[in-house]
């Protein structure tokens, strides 16, 4: 179990969103989006300039920035072999 | 009374399509007052005396970005007879957020489970009884692109409507968040009821903090703290702040409604297929020359094939009306003023303007096919990072791009952006991109006076056009637009094969909105153009170089002469290239002639004033046309004004500059 922010998880591996930070507009859009605690997510990939990310979440796929998925702060169960 | 439906949804869940399928022909686009937020009403084909009204497509109603405050209000103030909830059962979670929303609103309310036959496909599937027990509601299972369950749909619809059908059901919530709610709702009951609102929405409203409300409702001193005291008891219960609280109740109840009506297999076929087109569209090396291919194919198609072969078509008819019409007045015997009105006049810039047309509808034939597949929201996800720094996001790199062909549809398609300060900034940026009809002016100046270096002169133009862009960006984005942008948080679609309905429905819906710029603006425009070219300030009609334009060119000439352009005959044709670029050369082709009877520009012009001339014309309004348009995208005349002022001030400043290093560096 660790805990980084949703940024730094590296593509292909999931983990739950424990947190969100931000404040006003964006953290109000994060959490209508469906990044809510508890809730699940699977980084697929960053785009060809090396951002934004494709994320996984709730049967759907999203993009954000790197700066927006920093203020989400996520728990690793454990690391994949 | 009469009935009408708003329908409501996230985007990409196929409600414009519904809207389509509903509506038919009978449909009309605007603007909601004050915003650029596309407004589209229409009467359904099976009973034209029910309106209908497409909402933005929205995933909360929370009051931050415009197309959440339109719905909001419209929904609240303009109470529909019922709102049709729109939901895509492939992404059911998020779409139930907005539902359980919109269900506070206490109005007659139906949902309409699109793309059914596409979850089918992944083996999933759900117990619509269940759903409708739980949500105390109808919801009937359609598809938007077959029109399966429409009749249903639109039956159940009139029912709840005509009974005034109520959900039964407003209560999601429990524990903390429910006690807060009900206290809330308590204490505020009486307010409400005056003002005639939802009882229940505004109270949640205000245990989210939403500073409309708080000012809607008047609340005292006194009852601003006692809302707060509550809310903080929730907090500190939930050990949660009241957004993440809020979000979190509606997502947990989804959550457990889902858990026992929706049967989910495995992902359906076409977010199967999505995953594997990404690995090459999204692709790390491959996604940006993908793009350069598929951009360059449209662009070929449009500009050189299609759009071409049909203007050509379209121009031989139009020139034989013109033709006819020349003929028929001659025979007629008019007057020779009226004659040349109505043909020099009123016929060639209606023409001139229609000719457009086809181009126009090819170049948003395409368009809609890569917006309605979803490959679109894919281009702005890999060209995100290079607008950030101009403070936009990579949904605009589209219409910049289409700039390069006509602004004129390039602001039509800022239209599709998520932000209404996108699109500002986006409408007032595509000017710059140099079009195709600025070609050519390029091409016969570079052809008098730059035959060796061609290439390098019309590259150093468009990067030009880029550079000025990038510094208005950053200034707009500094100075103008300087308030937070909007977050790029949004939904990859799964990509899904357009409809030809919603195709063709677009593409009208453009040439229509052209058609009518053609018979009013320019209209008017070619009127008065007409008139300043063949009169002078006397009003006695004489040749266009006496005429009041030539004054004008006279007169302005002083303005342009340390730009190098101090003849009249040049001021006169940037003038009257106002309406259209094309005209600078016609202009100076009727100004122009020498002795022998031909166009001279070489004596006119010297290179170094044929380069800054060319400068000028690149930063300088386009066209009435897309002036037109701007006017009706921005809906303002203030900011449209702004524009032109502040194009004109740049054109001016660049070409200055140019000359000036210019004549240092020894060129004359």
């Amino acid at each position: 179990m660790s805990q980084i922010t949703l940024d730094k998880l590296p593509i292909g591996q999931e983990g739950i969103i424990q947190q969100v930070g931000s404040e006003g507009i964006l953290r109000r859009r994060l959490l209508d989006m469906g990044l809510t605690p508890r809730t699940r997510v699977l980084v697929r990939k960053r785009a060809p300039l090396g951002d934004p990310l494709e994320i996984y979440l709730r049967g759907y796929e999203l993009t954000l920035r790197a700066s927006e998925a920093s203020e989400i702060i996520i728990l690793v169960e454990a690391e994949e072999k | 009374m009469k009935l009408h439906f708003a329908l409501v949804g996230n985007k990409n869940c196929g409600k414009s399509t519904l809207f389509n399928y509903l509506t038919g022909s009978n449909q009309h686009v605007g603007n909601f007052p004050g915003v650029t937020v596309q407004k589209k009403e229409g009467s359904l084909l099976a009973d034209s005396a029910i309106s209908v009204i497409d909402l933005p497509g929205i995933y909360s109603l929370s009051p931050y970005t415009s197309e959440e405050i339109v719905t909001r209000d419209l929904l609240l103030y303009n109470k529909p007879s019922a709102i049709i909830n729109v939901i895509d059962a492939t992404n059911i979670e998020r779409s139930l957020y907005l539902t359980l929303q919109l269900i506070e609103l206490n109005i007659p309310m139906i949902i309409a489970l699109n793309m059914m036959d596409e979850l089918a496909t992944g083996g999933g599937s759900i117990d619509i009884k269940a759903m409708e027990e739980q949500l105390t509601i109808p919801v009937v299972p359609i598809s938007a692109n077959s029109g399966e369950g429409v009749a249903e749909l639109i039956k159940r619809t009139i029912e709840i409507a005509e009974n005034v059908t109520l959900p039964q059901r407003l209560d999601f919530c429990s524990g903390p968040v429910h006690t807060a709610i009900h206290a809330v709702a308590h204490l505020i009951e009486e307010k409400v009821r005056r003002k005639n609102l939802p009882l229940r929405f505004t109270s949640t409203k205000l245990i989210e903090g939403d500073e409309e409300f708080l000012g809607e409702l008047q609340l005292s001193e006194n009852e601003r703290d006692i809302v707060g005291h509550f809310t903080q008891e929730m907090e500190q219960a939930l050990n949660s702040d009241r957004e993440a609280a809020m979000a979190d109740m509606r997502y947990a109840y989804i959550e457990e409604l889902c858990s026992f009506t929706v049967h989910k297999q495995q992902d359906t076929e076409a977010q199967r297929r999505s995953v594997k087109m990404d690995y090459y569209l999204t692709h790390k090396y491959l996604s940006i020359p993908i793009f350069i291919i598929i951009i360059g194919l449209v662009f070929y198609l449009t500009f050189d094939v299609i759009g071409a072969f049909l203007s050509g078509i379209l121009g031989n008819i139009l020139d034989g009306i013109t033709a006819s019409a020349d003929e028929g007045l001659t025979n007629f015997g008019i007057n020779p003023a009226m004659h040349s009105l109505i043909i020099d006049g009123i016929f060639a810039g209606v023409c001139s303007v229609l000719s457009f047309i086809p181009t126009i509808v090819t170049l948003f034939f395409f368009l809609s096919l890569l917006e309605d597949s979803g490959y679109m929201s894919r281009v702005a996800f890999v060209m995100d990072k290079l607008l950030r720094k101009i403070g936009l996001s990579g949904s605009s790199f589209i219409p910049l791009i289409i700039g390069f062909g006509c602004s004129v549809p390039a602001i039509m398609a800022a239209r599709t952006l998520a932000s209404e300060r996108d699109r500002k900034m986006t409408i007032m940026l595509t000017p710059f991109m140099s079009c195709s009809a600025k070609l050519s002016v390029y091409g016969i100046f570079i052809g008098a006076f730059f035959p060796n270096s061609g290439a390098l002169v019309m590259l150093s133009i468009y990067l030009l056009g880029v550079m000025v862009a990038v510094f208005t960006g950053a200034m707009l984005n500094s100075f103008v637009f300087s308030g937070k942008p909007v977050p790029f948080v949004m939904e990859l679609p799964a990509y899904r094969m357009p409809t030809g309905r919603s195709i063709l429905m677009h593409m009208w819906e453009k040439a229509e909105d052209f058609i009518h710029k053609a018979f009013t603006v320019i209209f008017m425009a070619s009127i008065i153009v007409w008139f300043l070219q063949n009169f002078n300030s006397q009003f006695y009609m004489v040749n266009s170089n006496e005429s009041i334009i030539a004054e004008i060119g006279k007169l302005s000439a002083p303005i342009f002469e340390p730009l190098g352009f101090g003849d009249w005959r040049m001021s006169t044709a940037l003038i009257t290239g106002i309406t259209a670029k094309e005209v600078v050369i016609s202009t100076l082709s009727v100004l122009a002639v020498d002795a022998s009877g031909s166009v001279n520009l070489p004596k006119l012009f010297s290179p170094l004033t044929a380069y800054t001339f060319l400068v000028f014309c690149l930063l300088y309004p386009p066209c009435i046309a897309s002036l037109a348009t701007m006017r009706k995208e921005l809906n303002s005349r203030w900011s449209t004004c702004g524009i032109i002022a502040y194009e004109l001030t740049i054109a001016w400043i660049m070409a200055f500059i140019i000359r000036h290093i210019g004549l240092m560096l020894g060129f004359n």
